[in-house]
């Protein structure tokens, strides 16, 4: 149903921004798979039936992402994930990823507890995504608020959407905000 | 410390036909933009508590204007975000320090209650680069109709020494929502998620 034309994925490994340089050099990771979008140019009511085939795309390419982090698991302390529309579909086709997105990334890394933070555009050909990033199991541990730029030059076309998932095993190079830190997390309701 | 505002920028943004129908009542965001000097240009700072007074000072000022440009009560708005854009001669850092610790607070005031996280992105930037302002239901952060985000930018900021602070505030979600999932009528918002 969503025919995929490629999966672009990109690492970023950041050893410090301007401050003493972290022990270990923070990692993150995008995947964004452009595919056809069936909804395309016409009004669709019933676009629900989406979400379920996007699931093994959803599973693929956070499978993809973490091989491509070369991290384990374990690692990952925080994500992030979006969607680009192209110009003859509509803002809501974007939406189908929440679920095959966000619950993919949730399995592979054990049954996550906190919300994946999101966004969503109706965008042209090389247009970049902003992807909020924030802790797998407690969503207000302020160092690990953060956000992922994604963008592909040849993608969207207009009849096209990029789904996009992001990773990172942790947060802020810089942290210092304080707040709730990862030492304090309980990891039961998903905020704290 | 109070903030040195260069300028302000409010965008509302109406959409009154999506995919070819017409949508009544038509959805709206609005963001408040703010572009300010980053009182630690001149170099690394360990300390930015001056970032953490101008967030609160912000998050009033630019909450206000935000439901102000709607037209709405503050009980009437449904979702919100929040961003920045940090200028060359800054670190990322510094947006985190404007946005997290207390640019929440004095936002809530503004929309009245506000029991869910406020989403929010974050880039280094220069002048006219855009950013994705997340945008999730104030008071339950699992209502699926309502994720979405309002891309802003400003065309002459934010400058090396600035930051750009941009706040959203919406009253509704997404045009024509459809993919399911807990909806604004089903939302208890008293834990924040449901």
């Amino acid at each position: 149903m969503f025919e995929v034309r490629k999966i672009v994925v990109s690492v970023d490994k950041t050893f410090h921004d301007g401050g003493p340089a972290a022990d270990l050099p923070l990692i993150r990771g995008g995947a964004c798979a452009i595919v056809r979008n069936p909804f395309a140019g016409d009004y669709v009511q019933d676009i629900a039936h989406g979400m379920d085939a996007l699931t093994p795309l959803g599973e693929e390419m956070a499978g993809e992402l973490i091989r491509a982090m070369g991290c384990p698991t374990e690692a990952v302390e925080a994500y992030g994930k979006g969607a680009i529309v192209g110009a003859s579909g509509e803002l809501e086709h974007g939406a189908l990823w929440h679920v095959p997105g966000g619950y993919a990334m949730r399995r592979l890394l054990g049954e996550t507890k906190a919300i994946v933070p999101s966004t969503k555009k109706v965008g042209r050909m090389g247009d970049a995504i902003d992807i909020p990033i924030s802790h797998i199991n407690a969503a207000y541990v302020r160092s690990h608020f953060s956000t992922m730029t994604l963008q592909v030059p040849d993608a969207p076309k207009d009849d096209e959407i990029v789904f996009c998932l992001a990773m990172a095993t942790g947060g802020r190079i810089h942290d210092r905000m304080g707040g709730l830190s990862t030492n304090d997390v309980k990891g039961e309701d998903g905020l704290r | 410390m109070k903030a040195i505002v260069r300028k302000y920028q409010i965008i509302v943004e109406e959409t009154c036909r999506e995919a070819g129908k017409d949508i009544h009542p038509s959805t709206r965001k609005a963001a408040a933009i703010a572009v300010i000097e980053n009182p630690f240009k001149d170099g690394f700072s360990d300390d930015l508590e001056e970032l953490m007074q101008i967030g609160a000072e912000m998050g009033d000022i630019l909450g206000r204007k935000a439901v102000d440009a709607l037209g709405i009560s503050p009980t009437e708005a449904q979702s919100y975000g929040k961003a920045a854009i940090v200028g060359e001669a800054g670190e990322l850092e510094h947006a985190a320090a404007v946005l997290h610790p207390r640019l929440g607070a004095p936002l809530r005031a503004a929309v009245e209650k506000g029991a869910a996280l406020v989403p929010s992105s974050k880039k280094m930037g220069g002048i006219g680069t855009a950013i994705d302002v997340p945008l999730g239901h104030k008071d339950a952060a699992y209502v699926r109709s309502h994720f979405d985000a309002i891309e802003v930018r400003m065309s002459d900021g934010p400058r090396s020494g600035e930051i750009l602070i941009a706040v959203a505030v919406t009253d509704s979600g997404r045009p024509l929502p459809r993919v399911g999932g807990l909806t604004h009528d089903e939302a208890k918002g008293e834990d924040g998620l449901r």
